[in-house]
């Protein structure tokens, strides 16, 4: 039940802040269209813990900020490489083993990656994840594992 | 606040203009992305940021923001199927590799379809015999 409460509290914000006309009628439509989807959604029986992650919601804005950091300084390195030439990157690629257990916190770690520049989950599979990194330090600093550590903190 | 904004705009500008340039110096297709990957995380941010800054308090700001919330959710989304597409490609990354996984056995149910159908044509044969 709060994960479609959540989920009618999220679309209605989106609703709201894109209409901009709050006039009865369009409420009412609005209503209604926010009614459709939730059907929708509980029907193909995508409301649950996954996809409303309610239990994190207090830890995430943390971690965001984190994130956030590390987006910044490897976008610094990657314009870094950039300007400097070819000759400044080694490109590789590796297996990172993960320990996290849950679905979502592989994706969660997975797709951090993905959102640091310089390296992207290529593959996941089962506790092993294959990541191409513009540079072996970004390999490195996966194997030391503090985005792996913060993972499993949010979410386990 | 105009200041902040344009100082914001300008810098999402260079980063920009830096994933453009290394899209197009950078070797192969992997190193690519990662260039690319810098105009839709930092750069993003910078533009829409200061896009933001200018709109002040508006639905706008909302507006904005939800751009950037979803850009933020998508294009690693993006990313990695560009990423796996090439998995099926040439450009197969060598750590991906491994013995007795998907690839091997992918053949080996080809061939047993292959296999069917076979059996199958020679069926229709036989009746049309």
């Amino acid at each position: 039940m709060r994960y479609t409460l959540s989920l009618f509290a999220v679309l209605a914000f989106i609703w709201l802040a894109n209409s901009g006309h709050y006039t009865p009628l369009l409420l009412g439509f609005g209503l209604l269209s926010i009614g459709l989807v939730i059907l929708l959604a509980r029907r193909m029986q995508l409301v649950d813990r996954e996809s409303q992650p309610l239990h994190l919601s207090l830890a995430l804005p943390g971690y965001y900020w984190w994130l956030f950091r590390k987006i910044v300084r490897s976008n610094l390195e990657v314009a870094a490489a950039v300007w400097r030439g070819r000759t400044s990157i080694q490109a590789a690629s590796g297996r990172i083993k993960t320990g996290l257990q849950t679905d979502l916190g592989k994706v969660l770690y997975a797709n951090s990656i993905t959102l640091t520049p310089g390296t992207v989950a290529v593959e996941v599979e089962n506790n092993e994840i294959v990541v191409h990194a513009l540079d072996t330090r970004g390999l490195e600093d996966l194997r030391r594992g503090e985005m792996e550590r913060r993972v499993r903190a949010l979410e386990e | 606040m105009t200041v902040l904004s344009g100082l914001a705009l300008a810098l999402g500008c260079f980063f920009m203009l830096s994933g453009a340039v290394g899209l197009l110096r950078f070797p192969d297709f992997y190193t690519r992305m990662h260039a690319a990957g810098m105009t839709d995380t930092l750069a993003t941010f910078l533009v829409v940021g200061g896009l933001m800054l200018l709109a002040g308090w508006s639905l706008a700001l909302f507006k904005l923001g939800l751009i950037l919330l979803f850009i933020f959710f998508t294009s690693p989304t993006a990313s990695h199927s560009l990423a796996r597409a090439a998995q099926h490609s040439e450009l197969r990354l060598a750590d991906a590799q491994r013995p007795g996984s998907r690839e091997s056995r992918e053949t080996e149910t080809r061939s047993m379809a292959a296999a069917e159908t076979e059996v199958e044509t020679d069926t229709v044969n036989v009746d049309r015999a």
